[in-house]
Order: structure tokens, then sequence, then C-alpha cells
């Protein structure tokens, strides 16, 4: 059984928010609202200093906080891929998930329900990447199945210098960022 | 030095958590007050009367009954989809401290309908035969002894879920404590005796009642020192979140009007009534009353705020 995660080249992204844009459209996230955004860390001390980018989504953790606190089972974890998903149907929007979340993944979409990052799995169950992954011009995205040893994103992985974000809140996220 | 940059500005979320607003504040607050006007209840129903001397365990749970329905109206409102509510009732989540509130709540109204009942007069039974022989069931000793159970397990139950439903909520470093659900239960345990003695019918339940307050106040205060000393011996990302209290935004409403007009004013202001110095007076349960809500409003508010600083 799979498990998508995500590997993203920060040696390559230069914040140019395509991957942002290729999600409101392929998602129609609705106007004030993002699924995906981009950060920047500035680290050190002038002169040594560091400017790291990521472009940063729901982290489709292994551990996932919104997952468990939810009342109704609304937040799940799918079968296919153990990817984290809201059933808007099921969904009270009591905000718990939006609290328990430490990445600020998740937001309240204004039909009342939670919304986040699905990594396109519309895209995915018809053999697609993800927008994000298909439209970075750098090509700094990899998507793929962490549990498959041969996988590119599992190679990556094992072969490069990577960290994941807030590691010590105890989620395990499902987004590497290589250094 | 690290300077974080992000295009994301989420409503709710951005630039600090805020997703709960005066609805859940005040929705804990009621429901500690019902949870530790039930645990009194039951503990009062236990004890011994004289023949038609009454109580103020027969006042409170038609009191209960109102303030825990304005609760759930508070956090209905609180609610984003509202419509979809009934979905709390298609299942129970056993991870979800929220779930299990939903179901706490679901046995809070029969055991205070059923304790309102019981306290019914005799003219109001004869008046509806079948609901009177029922509620002079419900008066025997053995319907009394198991409605007093009823009522301080519900009330336990209650009180600890108002607590336990932020702490578990890890993401924010300032409700990650196991202490928040027992400060919860005793705040409510407070805020119920304060109100209850206020309309206690007889002074020897009052100052009976008088005399739990001041314990709960100062467990309260031990409970307090107990959270804040856990924070900050923890790690560090918890001991950031306990500066919001020692030095940060909150500090001056916290030691104001949660320890010092809601605990300690009003423990000295009801230990001289109990000294026999001073009268009884409403001014210190009031005070209570308000330094409950007070501490819900900060650590809700407080809570949001804080968050995992790690990059
Ligand atoms: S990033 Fe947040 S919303 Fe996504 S799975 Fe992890 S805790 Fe849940
Ligand atoms: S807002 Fe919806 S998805 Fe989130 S915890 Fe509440 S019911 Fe579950």
């Amino acid at each position: 059984m799979a498990r998508f995660g995500m590997v993203i080249d920060t040696k390559k992204c230069v914040g140019c928010m395509d991957c942002v844009v290729a999600c409101k459209t392929e998602n129609d996230v609705p106007d004030g609202h993002c699924r995906d955004w981009i950060s920047q860390r500035l680290q050190g001390e002038m002169p040594d200093l560091r400017l790291t980018i990521t472009s940063e989504r729901c982290n489709h953790c292994d551990s996932p906080p919104c997952v468990t606190c939810c009342p109704t089972g609304a937040s799940h974890v799918q079968d296919f891929g153990k990817v984290v998903l809201v059933d808007h149907g099921k969904c009270i929007g009591c905000k718990a998930c939006l609290a328990a979340c430490p990445y600020g993944a998740r937001f309240i979409h204004p039909d009342g329900y939670a919304d986040k990052c699905t990594f396109c799995m519309h895209r995915v169950e018809r053999g697609l990447a993800p927008a994000c992954v298909d439209v970075c011009p750098t090509r700094c995205m990899y998507f793929g199945d962490l549990d498959d040893p041969e996988s590119e994103v599992s190679r990556l992985i094992a072969t490069r210098r990577h960290f994941v974000l807030k590691p010590d809140a105890g989620t395990r996220p499902r987004i590497f960022y290589l250094e | 030095m690290i300077e974080l940059l992000t295009t994301r500005h989420n409503p709710l979320v951005d630039p600090t958590l805020h997703v709960w607003e005066w609805q859940i504040p005040v929705y804990l607050f009621l429901g500690g007050w019902v949870a530790g006007s039930m645990v009194l209840t039951g503990y009062l129903q236990r004890q011994a009367r004289a023949p038609g001397q009454s109580s103020v365990s027969d006042r409170l749970p038609w009191i209960g009954l109102v303030l825990i329905s304005l609760g759930m109206g508070a956090l209905f409102l609180d609610l984003e989809h509202k419509l979809y509510v009934w979905r709390m009732y298609l299942t129970l989540q056993p991870l979800s401290p929220m779930s299990w509130g939903g179901w706490i709540l679901l046995l809070v109204y029969p055991v205070l309908a059923l304790g309102a009942l019981a306290t019914l007069a005799d003219g109001a039974l004869d008046r509806w035969p079948r609901l009177g022989a029922f509620a002079r069931q419900l008066q025997s000793h053995t319907a009394t002894r198991w409605l007093s159970v009823a009522n301080i397990v519900v009330g336990i139950a209650l009180g600890i879920y108002t607590g336990i439903l932020l702490s578990s909520l890890g993401a924010r470093p300032l409700w990650a404590s196991a202490v928040l659900g027992p400060l919860f239960l005793v705040s409510g345990l407070s805020a119920g005796a304060a109100f209850a003695h206020v309309i206690a019918p007889g002074h020897e339940e009052q100052e009976q009642l008088l005399r739990f307050d001041n314990l709960f106040l100062m467990t309260e205060l031990g409970l307090i020192a107990l959270f804040l000393i856990g924070l900050l011996t923890v790690g560090a990302v918890h001991a950031q979140a306990a500066q919001l209290l020692l030095g940060g935004p909150f500090t001056a409403v916290f030691w104001v009007l949660v320890v010092g007009l809601g605990i300690l004013l009003p423990l000295a202001i009801q230990s001289l009534t109990l000294a026999g110095r001073i009268p009884h007076t409403v001014i210190a349960p009031l005070l209570v009353l308000s330094g409950g809500l007070a501490l819900r409003f900060v650590i809700v508010f407080a809570g949001q705020y804080s968050e995992w600083i790690s990059p």
C-alpha cells in the first residue's frame, strides 16, 4: 500500500509562486485563501546569511493530530496513499483541526467546512502528479511513494541531506526539503 | 537569527491562530460551572435532611439546565458548518475528547432533568398524575442515591473534559498540560460553590458551601502553580508559551483578573465572612464567577497565540 509524500529541493526553488497559482486554479481555492504558500527563512548573522525558500502545504503527517481531534471523523487518513483528507459532508466546522495543526495548513472554506491540500488526489488517482509538482518551472518538487525504496522520492531522501518542518511537534510530516 | 516571511494570509490562521472567539471560553466556563454544580448537588443529595427541610440541591438542577443550554447555544454559534452538527452523534471517535464531550453533554441533560423532576412540589405533582407518580419514585431513597452518583460522575466527566478538550490539541504548547483538566474542573467546582452559597436557603448549608469554595480556590491556586511549573520545565517551546502569562501579552489580565480578583480577593473576603468579621456578601461569589470566566478567556486566547517556534 502506497504512502505518498513529497520532496522539495530548496536549492532549486526560486519562490516564483507558480505552485500557489496552480493550486488555486486546479482546486478552485476561494479568494483570500490558499492551500499552499511560499515561506522564506533568513538565517544566520551578517555577513553569514542564508535564505531558504520553501513551498509549503499540509504535510500529510504520519501522526496527524488534526485527525485524532476531529469529533466527527470528517478528518481522516485515506487508505489510498495514506493521504489526510476532509470529508466536507461530515465536517461541522468546529475548527479543532485548525488549532491542532502545528503548520497552519488548514482553513475554513467560505462554505463552512475545513479545507486544505489534498495532494491533488483527483489527479493522482488518474496517474497525474499534483498540480503544484507538475507546474513548477524549476522542477524542484517530487511526488511519490515513500514506502517504495525504488521511488524517486525515497532515493532522494536516502541520498541527499534534508529536513522537515517543526520535527519536534511530533507529527512526522511527509514533506521533505532537500538542503 | 531567523526571520520568517510567508505569503500565506488565511483568515483565522494568520498572522496568529485565532479560530475561537468569545463563544468557546463562554461555553467552557458555563460547562465547568454546571459540572461543579452537579458534583455539589450529588454531594448534598447524600446528606441527611429533616423532613420538609429545603436544600440548594433542589434548585441547582433547574439552574444547571438553563446554564448548560446557554453554553451549548454558545458552542453552536461557534460552529462554521452548523447544519451538519448532527454528524457528531453518528459516531464516537475514541481519540477525540471533543467527540466524548458531545456525548457527555447528552448525558448531562437527563441527569439534570431527572434531578429537577425529583424536586417538584406536591401541588405540581398532583396536577400531572403520571409525571407525579414518576417524580415520587425519583424522590425515593434509592433513586436519590443513584441520582447523586450520576450527578457526581457526569459532573466530574464534564468538568475534566472541558480542560482535556484543549490539552489534546498538541500543536498549542500552552495547552499541552495534563493539569488543564483538573484545573478547569476545580475552577468549575469553585464557580458552582460560589453561586450555590448565594442561593442556599439555610445558613448551615451556606457556611458549608463557603468553606468548600475556599478549599476549591486554594486548590485552584495550587493547580495554576503546577500548570506553570510544568510548562516551564518541560522544554523550550512550552517555556516560551508560559511566558505569555509571565511577562507576555496576557500577563496583566491573568494575574489581575484571574488570580488577584478571581481567586485571592474572594478567598480573603470569604475567609473573613467565615470568621464572622464581615457579613455574607454577593461580591465574593461575583468575583469568583468573573475570575472563572476570565480564566477560560485567557487560556483559550493565549493558547491559540502560542505555537511551535522551531523552524
Ligand atoms: S500538516 Fe497539519 S493538517 Fe496536514 S496532516 Fe499534518 S497536522 Fe494535519
Ligand atoms: S472542523 Fe471539521 S474536519 Fe476539523 S475537527 Fe471539526 S469536524 Fe473535524
